[in-house]
């Protein structure tokens, strides 16, 4: 008698397990049929997705809550301004931009979902200005396997410089090794003899950071060298066990590759302990304007941008205090218009000045605007457009990187005033470090035209 | 003992009898592998519906369900709690991506792989497990949760550090849409699973697992071996975890200690308790939930207009809601909860039928699922299904 009922008992569960695997289709046929309206993905198989006679639709993901997301989460939304100022002005082409803006925490998994969200439900064009190291390798096999154009990446890893494996992603701002070898050459003429220590990032930033550092820096004089993990869990131990490492190695020079948040604890970490050494700030993680909001909040008040005095770091845009260039008062004009509530600081910057870049690439392209034009004109005729950037873009078919060098800078008393220490340098990973006599260039006036 | 022939009379019988080919199959394995035949043709059908985005989404649903599984075997048949499952996802989900960097393999090589080494560090977790009980054992689970995301950072040279391993996504057989084909491996991969451990639950062994979760001292009495028992049910629900892992290093494309945090261990745990602790049909419920609330909540906190700050935390709370309203509401899972509707249905039905006599028991029960079978109303089959959804935890007597 009891046997039998386990007999029967289980059928009846496999019944319900067969009907829920019903309830599971029914839930997913909704959520289909919902989607499919608004995508139409399929539809226009010739026609390039994303891109209508009247509209282009571009996404990106980027940090707006999370570790990463102080100053950060300022960017995309510069961006998008220039998008709408030049929406204002009819589009380009006649197509008007529409950028979609996923919030993906800095977290690399996220944005391998919500990037495929964007790809396969949103239908974008290309992924345009996603930003972070970690998060853009996450999706760099998965775009160019695809074929989407992962364009101007907020980061400066040399990973973005793969054409052979990746040729449909692109940097925008130098790469981290140019940068260290500037800023390691700056050092290495200015501090001979002087102990050094290198607080990095563990990742590719970081790596990166401390191959260019080393290429112009005598391992000899490097008396230590500590890394940080950028989640969560790695930044609230603030910092300190590193700080005091490099404290007891007796360094004169601590060069930091590190994000804003870690900056700030290294910097008050350094000032708790009496440590005041040469800090040497890689420009990621320099921006006067957010580290003194991070160093007021980490502090609860109790110390602010009096700690940034004196800190040397790079600089491949012009200085934000610089309000009597064209391509700051011109960004300035786009943010107060499209961006309500903007700071102006080193992120709104590079947002708005990553953007111009953005539409006029897509202005030179031209009216037939496919994935695979967009790149030519990137390889083949967009370094010659103007920038904002100090020194040119290296874009070729065989090099994706962006910007080709910087200058080394010193922030004055309290951050508040930005002063140049050499002119601009350019370089390669690989090659010497050479000085820029290019004139600055202006926004073309059909950019700068009010609307 | 002989098999029960004759169909009790005025009980099951009355819906019993229809024709031979109507029957389900009496072989457990037949019959499961009957039930994962129709429900693959029916997801079959739904990934040729479905455009490239939901059937990533399906996907995903698949691997959580399977994960949910497992711990349901665990905690529901075994009575052992886990707060680390997360954990042996991460395990699953680095192997399969250190498999496929480094070596070309045919894909259900790196998939077994992510099983087979889960499986091996589930069985060493689940040796201290003998000797652990309720908040203990948990604890054990939940320092594992938090110290295996750690060591993928500090042994960053095999593991890719914070940045993790990206992985090359797989190619499809030529002419399929790639996430459908990621759909089809991963619903294959749950359909089996889910027969495995539907066998496994019908078999000695879950009978064995049900025996040790009531009572150790009863079930050593028997000749059932508890520790050996504990840390078997604890290695296979490490599996399950663990394949479900390397599904989603497959559907995501990268490995990274970030999203193998706590939380990712936590939501399991709820997942389970939303569908139905111990019942394995449930564990799609979980699986649906942890997949569709996050982004239902995000997309209603955007129309809201809510502060990304705000709306990122949202996902969260509704979590917490849905949890709460269920266990107050439903406190065997969505599961349990229609499974309490259905022999209500089916109570009435049989009420009607002529011949229905005093034997069925008609009073009591109700849609309250589990209470139904522990009021202890005189059918067995009810009996049956409130004992499986009893979990137990914290109540195990200690064998020492």
């Amino acid at each position: 008698m009891n046997r039998r009922d386990h007999v029967t008992t289980p059928s009846r569960r496999r019944i319900l397990a067969c009907l829920a695997a019903v309830a599971v289709a029914a839930a997913a046929c909704g959520s289909s049929s919902s989607s499919g309206g608004g995508g139409g993905g399929g539809t226009t198989p010739a026609a390039t997705p994303g891109v209508t006679a009247t509209s282009i639709t571009i996404g990106t993901t980027t940090p707006l809550t999370g570790p990463a997301a102080p100053g950060y989460s300022e960017i995309a939304p510069a961006v998008n301004a220039v998008f709408n100022w030049v929406n204002a002005q009819g589009g380009i082409d006649g197509r008007k931009i529409t950028y979609l803006i996923k919030n993906d925490e800095y977290d690399p998994t996220l944005t391998a979902t919500l990037t495929r969200q964007l790809v396969l439900q949103d239908n974008i064009f290309a992924d345009v200005g996603p930003l972070g190291t970690p998060t853009g390798l996450a999706v760099e096999p998965y775009l160019n396997t695809a074929g989407i154009p992962q364009i101007f990446i907020e980061s400066g890893c040399t990973c973005w410089n793969n054409v052979a494996q990746y040729p449909w992603s692109y940097g925008w701002q130098p790469n981290y090794v140019v940068e260290g070898k500037i800023l390691g050459q700056y050092i290495e003429q200015h501090f001979p003899g002087k102990k050094i220590a290198f607080l990095s990032q563990d990742d590719e930033f970081g790596q990166d950071g401390v191959k260019g550092l080393l290429d112009e820096i005598p391992a000899s004089q490097v008396v230590s060298q500590q890394t940080y993990v950028a989640t969560s869990a790695g930044l609230a131990d603030a910092l300190a066990p590193q700080i005091s490492a490099i404290h007891h190695s007796g360094a004169q020079v601590v060069v930091l590759y590190t994000i804003p948040a870690a900056t700030a604890l290294a910097l008050l970490s350094s000032a708790g302990t009496g440590f005041a050494p040469q800090f040497v700030v890689s420009s990621v993680g320099a921006d006067p304007p957010t580290l003194t909001g991070l160093l007021s909040s980490f502090s609860k008040g109790k110390a602010g941008a009096a700690l940034l005095t004196g800190i040397i770091t790079n600089a491949y845009l012009p200085p934000l205090t610089d309000t009597s260039n064209p391509w700051e008062q011109l960004a300035m004009k786009v943010l107060t218009a499209y961006d309500s509530g903007f700071h102006w600081d080193g992120n709104s910057e590079y947002g708005a000045m990553l953007g111009f870049s953005f539409v006029e690439l897509l202005r030179q392209v031209g009216p037939n605007l496919t994935r695979a034009s967009l790149v030519h004109t990137l390889d083949t005729d967009f370094d010659s457009l103007p920038s904002a950037g100090l020194s040119p873009y290296t874009f070729s078919s065989t090099d994706h990187n962006g910007f080709s060098g910087s200058e080394v800078v010193q922030l004055g008393a309290n951050g508040t005033t930005i002063n140049p220490l050499t002119g601009v340098e350019v370089t390669t990973e690989t090659g010497p470090i050479t000085d820029y006599t290019g004139a600055a260039e202006t926004p073309p006036s059909w950019l700068s035209a009010s609307s | 003992m002989t098999p029960v022939a004759a169909p009790t009379p005025g009980g099951w019988g009355l819906l019993r009898a229809r024709p031979a080919w109507l029957r389900l199959p009496e072989q457990p394995l037949a019959r499961h592998l009957l039930f994962a035949l129709v429900g693959g043709a029916l997801l079959y059908l739904l990934t040729m519906r479905l455009n490239s985005y939901d059937n990533l989404e399906l996907a995903q649903v698949g691997l959580y369900t399977m994960a949910i599984a497992g711990l349901s075997v665990l905690t529901g048949t075994n009575g052992q709690i886990s707060l680390g499952h997360g954990s042996f996802m991460l395990v699953g989900a680095y192997t399969t991506a250190i498999f496929t960097e480094h070596f070309h393999l045919p894909l259900v090589l790196p998939l077994a792989a992510g099983a087979a080494v889960s499986a091996v560090v589930g069985a060493a977790v689940g040796l201290p497990a003998t000797r652990l009980r309720g908040p203990y054992l948990a604890g054990v689970t939940l320092a594992l949760a938090l110290a295996l995301p750690d060591l993928t950072v500090k042994f960053s040279s095999v593991f890719g550090g914070d940045q993790g391993i990206v992985l090359n996504p797989p190619t499809p057989p030529a002419n399929v849409d790639p996430e459908r084909w990621l759909a089809w491996i991963t619903l294959a991969g749950t359909l089996v699973v889910l027969v495995v451990l539907a066998n496994l639950l019908r078999s000695n062994l879950g009978r064995k697992f049900r025996a040790v979760r009531d009572d150790e001292i009863a079930a050593a009495l028997s000749g059932i071996h508890p520790a050996r028992t504990r840390v078997l049910a604890f290695t296979i629900s490490a599996a399950c975890a663990g394949l479900a892992g390397s599904y989603l290093a497959l559907a995501t494309g990268v490995v990274n200690p970030g999203s193998f945090s706590l939380f990712l261990s936590i939501s399991l745990l709820a997942g389970m308790v939303l569908g139905g602790t111990g019942t394995l049909a449930g564990a799609w419920f979980g699986g649906i939930a942890l997949v569709y609330l996050p982004q239902w909540s995000t997309s209603a906190s955007g129309h809201l207009g809510l502060s990304p700050a705000v709306s990122a935390n949202v996902a969260i709370g509704l979590f917490g809601v849905v949890l709460v309203a269920v266990t107050m509401l439903a406190p065997s899972g969505l599961q349990g909860w229609l499974r309490g509707w259905y022999y209500l249905a089916l109570r009435v039905v049989r009420s009607r039928l002529p011949g229905a006599g005093a034997g069925t028991g008609g009073t009591g029960g109700g849609p309250v699922g589990g209470a139904a079978g522990r009021d202890g109303v005189a059918q067995p089959a009810l009996a049956t299904a409130g004992d499986e959804f009893t979990p137990n935890i914290g109540t195990e007597r200690s064998t020492t």
